[in-house]
């Protein structure tokens, strides 16, 4: 505080100084210059810094960087470059001035305190430079460490700033400096309420630090002049151990026995196989090690260590307190309230943040789970080998990539051909292996099985163990960024449009075209399908082909941002299940419902325990078993006959 | 009583006999008592295997008598492992705190060596108090008894719970497979007090006893030998009696049972906490002799796989169960242990590491739709028991309707 006031006060006071040219002002403060102080040199850099002569800055580089000089034949300011045998001088306007010998030359070597003003002043330059990137990065400089002395130097380049959104930047700035460092607490104040419920990281970051507290023990009253954050309870606030600590640190109580001090004790006054009179093979207990080191004691051969009630008495005996390292009052109640109503603000847009969360997980979800809706729910097929058919889309994806280099162009080739690829594994399984148990579903759950046991060996043989990528075209990167809170990747929102476009695709599939017409029918009762001329068996291929296609699709989705690895598919698997166990089987809004359902909930899991990612999926399964209990058919269960069984 | 029941179920002697002749055999080849003719590792192996065989009767039980398919009995194994890898590691830690306490200056207290002994199993989790669970864990028989009570009991619940809400079929195994898989995920982390992915190791090492390996191994060859026995006579029993009509009804047709008047939940709510008991004593042999568990035991494919012996050798017998176990982990064994001679072939060799998997799956689904029986069915041929052969597409809607030929017939 007081450095800047001395700034301002200086500020003033060298107006008188002020002459043409930092030449001028060098040699007219000559003396001060060569023996400086930080005390007394002060008004001369404020001068040099105000005079407005384009040389200023260059001097004051050259004097911080110990490159200026003084000539000893006619007393007259140069700076130098050193070279082997003397300097290269160039007068202070930069131009050219000769050489000199080592021994001609006085050069200045300003000390640290004199350098840090100087430091401060050229601020002022570089953030009135005519280049707007030096100026930018000199902002971004102050605001990753703010100082007070940059307050006065960014204050006076504001009138000057050009530039609508450096200006604007400069007095966001500037009021974030003034609520820290203004030696007016009205001032502070003042700038606090104008930022209002603001959500900038810049500004809680500038706020956090004026509530910072340190804990103190007292023996009576606090002190009248600290600013008690809160009173603290031993026991509720802070545990007896460490409100003990706090007295031993401030000196108001001796130190307490630990375990190992008792032990090393104990150990030295062990004299003919015995402490304290007690034998050494009865120390086998903590109380017996106790009445030694008490025996000890009254001997006077080990230091006095507090016992349990005098600690006890200790606590009794002091209050402890938050203080505010802040010492004003009314800063800190203004900086509380607004921390308060940003808070609020800032868990509303958490809330919003987490839904976006939710949704853009309920949608990888959703397309994990789509394809096995329709087999496992509209067919009645349990399918595992469906993780696999995700993990053959996204190699899919990848080998494209080895082949057409650009990005964009390969994910759009890989999205039909994943479908292409994994629509055929889909019907030939049905076709050779499926086909023959529609009549013994637990027996299709193994030998389906058996497939993604042999399917994820030969993806492992053919593409190796390590993880292969499938990279995501450049528009995909990065994130739309609604302010500091709310944040949504580019990818996330992909996938969320690609779920969109899948169910309106599925649903008009379903409901306005002859082969969903079909595909009910079947469903519903095969027997009266057939007899109506419908082709069950044509149908069964067909629908498990389009089951498994979109698993293809899925795959290349989740491949963008997940490692692809031959157990890609596996992760998801049983929660794709699970997806469509808890939905309803049979109703693609099931699956919907489910995957919102799952999406949302691991996320609050996560969001309240995020350390833990474990422990979320943990919960999630436990919770799902508890929800079929109460709901067994799903949220969305079938009624009357086509509910089947 | 008894005469019948043997009389009635042959197998059961023929069973019983053939693994008294083969615990002797090994027993005279052996390092350890024998002419060391095998060596212990491989005593080691055939003793695992012989506890797979119990957890998959255990399997059998469950969903070839019951038409339960738990794809979380594993889950149950492990958990019975873990149960007893507790004792042996906290009894060893102790062995070894005290004996290097011993030589310090002052006699250790209890803290110290309860200290002690956390600082070395947790020291890898950074944990520095005894978690709750390891409460039991310095008593023998307080952990014995939680082998079986901590596994029963979950079957317990779990089973209350999902038969009461009528889940059945594909939905079940989808369920305990969702509870293995919760299980293992809680186990991985590092403050379920477990040691998270560390698990429990050093479990091979007996405390308090100084007898070497060789005889240790024959000790839990014998143990497990005995426990196989013992539950294979026991199951025999209690499937050739009315119990044992009454599962294999639920699993032919569960709503007709029910019409009838049994409480099929009570019966299927016994016999998955039975099997789970019994997978967790199968649990509690094989990890002293694997000597270390971690969550990944506890994998949902484990379980699946358990599935893929009792399939191969044979669902609804229960020796088809033991062979299926034995020939598929024996061979698996084999194959991946690097033994089995790689194939080359015109563009490349065959490695059977890298392809045993191929051929295990495949001929699973092989199984599955050419053999239902597995490999006991080679037995009925033997026994010239057949199946009806029908033929001809079914004249009515439902299952197991009259059939064309028959109708003609």
């Amino acid at each position: 505080m007081r450095l800047v006031l001395a700034c301002l006060l200086t500020l003033i006071c060298a107006l008188p100084l002020r002459a043409e040219t930092a030449a001028d002002i060098l040699t007219a403060n000559a003396e001060l210059v060569t023996k400086a102080s930080r005390q007394t040199i002060g008004p001369v850099i404020d001068a040099l810094a105000a005079s407005g002569d384009p040389a200023a800055a260059l001097v004051l580089e050259a004097w911080a960087d110990k490159r200026l000089g003084l000539r000893k034949s006619d007393g007259g300011f140069v700076l130098l470059t050193p070279d082997a045998d003397g300097y290269a001088l160039r007068d202070l306007a930069g131009a050219d001035a000769g050489r000199a010998a080592k021994s001609e030359i006085t050069e200045l070597k300003p000390n640290a305190g004199v350098r840090g003003l100087i430091a401060t002043a050229l601020v002022q330059f570089t953030l009135s430079d005519p280049d707007p990137a030096r100026r930018r990065a000199a902002l971004e400089s102050i605001a990753k460490d703010p100082k007070p002395e940059a307050l006065a130097p960014l204050r006076a380049s504001i009138a000057l700033e050009t530039d609508p959104a450096l200006f604007a930047q400069k007095q966001r700035l500037e009021r974030l400096l003034t609520l820290r460092f203004d030696p007016s607490s009205a001032e502070r104040i003042k700038a606090i309420n104008s930022f209002g419920a603001d959500l900038g990281l810049d500004l809680r970051g500038a706020l956090n630090p004026l509530l910072a507290t340190t804990r103190i023990a007292v023996a009576g009253d606090p002190p009248a002049d600290s600013n008690i954050a809160r009173p603290l309870k031993t026991g509720r606030d802070l545990t007896d151990t460490e409100a003990y600590d706090l007295l031993v640190a401030a000196k108001l109580a001796p130190a307490r026995l630990t375990l190992e001090a008792q032990r090393t004790a104990l150990v030295a006054n062990l004299s003919g196989g015995a402490v304290g009179g007690i034998a050494l093979a009865d120390l086998n207990t903590q109380t017996a090690r106790d009445r030694a080191y008490t025996a000890l004691e009254t001997a006077g051969a080990v230091p006095q260590a507090a016992t349990d009630d005098e600690a006890t008495a200790a606590l009794a005996a002091h209050r402890f307190y938050d203080i505010y390292t802040e010492a004003d009052p009314a800063v800190t109640t203004a900086a509380t309230a607004a921390l308060k109503s940003i808070g609020q603000k800032v868990a509303a847009m958490q809330a919003a943040d987490l839904a976006l969360d939710a949704m853009s997980l309920a949608s990888i979800y959703f397309l994990a789970a789509i394809g096995l809706a329709i087999t496992f729910g509209v067919m009645g097929v349990i399918n595992m080998a469906h993780g696999e058919f995700i993990t053959m889309g996204a190699y899919t994806g990848y080998v494209v990539q080895l082949y057409v280099p650009d990005y964009t162009a390969s994910i759009l080739i890989a999205l039909p051909l994943a479908f292409a690829v994994t629509f055929a594994a889909g019907v030939t399984m049905e076709r050779l292996v499926i086909r023959h148990l529609y009549k013994r579903p637990l027996e299709t759950l193994l030998a389906t099985f058996g497939i993604s046991i042999a399917l994820q060996q030969i993806l492992k043989n053919v593409f190796g163990t390590q993880a292969r990528p499938l990279t995501s075209p450049a528009w995909l990167d990065g994130a739309l960024s609604l302010n500091d809170v709310v944040q949504v990747s580019y990818i996330r929102i992909a996938i969320f449009v690609l779920a969109l476009l899948f169910l309106t695709f599925f649903l008009w599939l379903m409901k306005r075209t002859r082969l969903g017409l079909e595909v009910r029918a079947v469903t519903q009762n095969p027997t009266m399908a057939a007899s109506m001329g419908i082709n069950p068996d044509r149908i069964n291929m067909l629908t498990f082909g389009l089951g498994s296609g979109i698993a293809g699709i899925a795959g290349v989705a989740i491949g963008l941002f997940a490692k692809v690895t031959s157990e890609l598919g596996t992760d998801y698997i049983v929660q794709s299940f699970m997806t469509v166990v808890v939905g309803g089987v049979g109703n693609i809004w099931g699956a919907l419902a489910g995957a919102t359902m799952i999406g949302g909930f691991q996320k609050v899991i996560e969001f309240l325990n995020p350390s833990n990612t474990l422990a979320a999926q943990t919960y999630m399964i436990l919770f799902i078993i508890l929800f079929i209990q109460i709901r067994p058919r799903g949220i969305i269960a079938l009624r009357g006959r086509a509910a089947g069984d | 009583m008894r005469k019948t029941f043997l009389t009635r179920s042959p197998s059961v002697l023929i069973f019983l006999s053939l693994l008294a002749l083969f615990t002797l055999t090994i027993t005279l080849a052996s390092q350890g008592y024998g002419a060391g003719l095998v060596s212990t590792s491989f005593v080691k192996t055939l003793g695992k295997t012989l506890c797979l065989c119990l957890a998959a009767l255990a399997m059998d039980l469950v969903w070839g008598y019951a038409g339960i398919l738990s794809l979380g009995h594993m889950a149950f194994f492990a958990l019975g492992g873990y149960m007893i890898g507790m004792w042996l590691m906290y009894a060893r830690t102790e062995e070894i705190v005290v004996a290097s306490l011993a030589n310090g200056d002052l006699p250790a207290t209890a803290q110290e060596i309860g200290q002690g002994i956390v600082t070395q199993i947790f020291g890898v989790v950074g944990a520095s108090d005894l978690p709750l669970i390891w409460g039991a864990a310095h008593s023998l028989p307080l952990q014995l008894a939680l082998v079986v009570a901590l596994p029963g009991l979950l079957a317990l619940v779990f089973g209350w719970l999902a038969f009461r809400s009528r889940v059945t079929g594909v939905y079940l195994s989808i369920l305990t497979q969702a509870m293995t898989l919760a299980l293992a995920l809680y186990l991985f982390q590092n403050d379920s007090g477990l040691r998270g992915n560390n698990g429990l190791s050093g479990l091979q090492n007996l405390p308090y006893v100084t007898a070497s390996q060789d005889v240790v191994t024959l000790w839990f060859f014998w143990a497990s030998a005995a426990a196989l026995g013992l539950t294979y006579l026991m199951l025999a029993w209690i499937v050739a009696g009315k119990f044992g009509s009454v599962i294999r009804a639920i699993r032919d047709d569960e709503a007709r049972v029910r019409f009838l008047g049994y409480s099929v939940e009570s019966y299927k709510l016994f016999l998955f906490t039975l099997t789970a008991i019994l997978s967790a004593i199968a649990g509690a042999l094989y990890y002293p002799q694997a000597g270390i568990i971690n969550p990944a035991e506890l994998a949902p494919i484990a379980s699946i796989y358990l599935a893929v012996w009792v399939a191969i050798g044979g669902r609804g017998r229960l020796y088809g169960a033991v062979i299926g176990a034995a020939f598929v982990s024996l061979l698996s064994s084999w194959f991946t242990g690097g033994r089995a001679p790689s194939i080359p072939l015109g563009f490349g060799t065959l490695n059977w590491v890298d392809w045993w998997q191929v051929l295990l799956g495949l001929s699973f689904v092989a199984v599955t739709l050419f053999a239902p029986k597995g490999i006991g069915g080679l037995f009925d041929r033997l026994a010239h028991v057949r199946a009806p052969d029908r033929k001809g597409a079914p004249l009515g809607p439902d299952d197991g309707s009259l059939q064309e030929r028959e109708a003609t017939e």
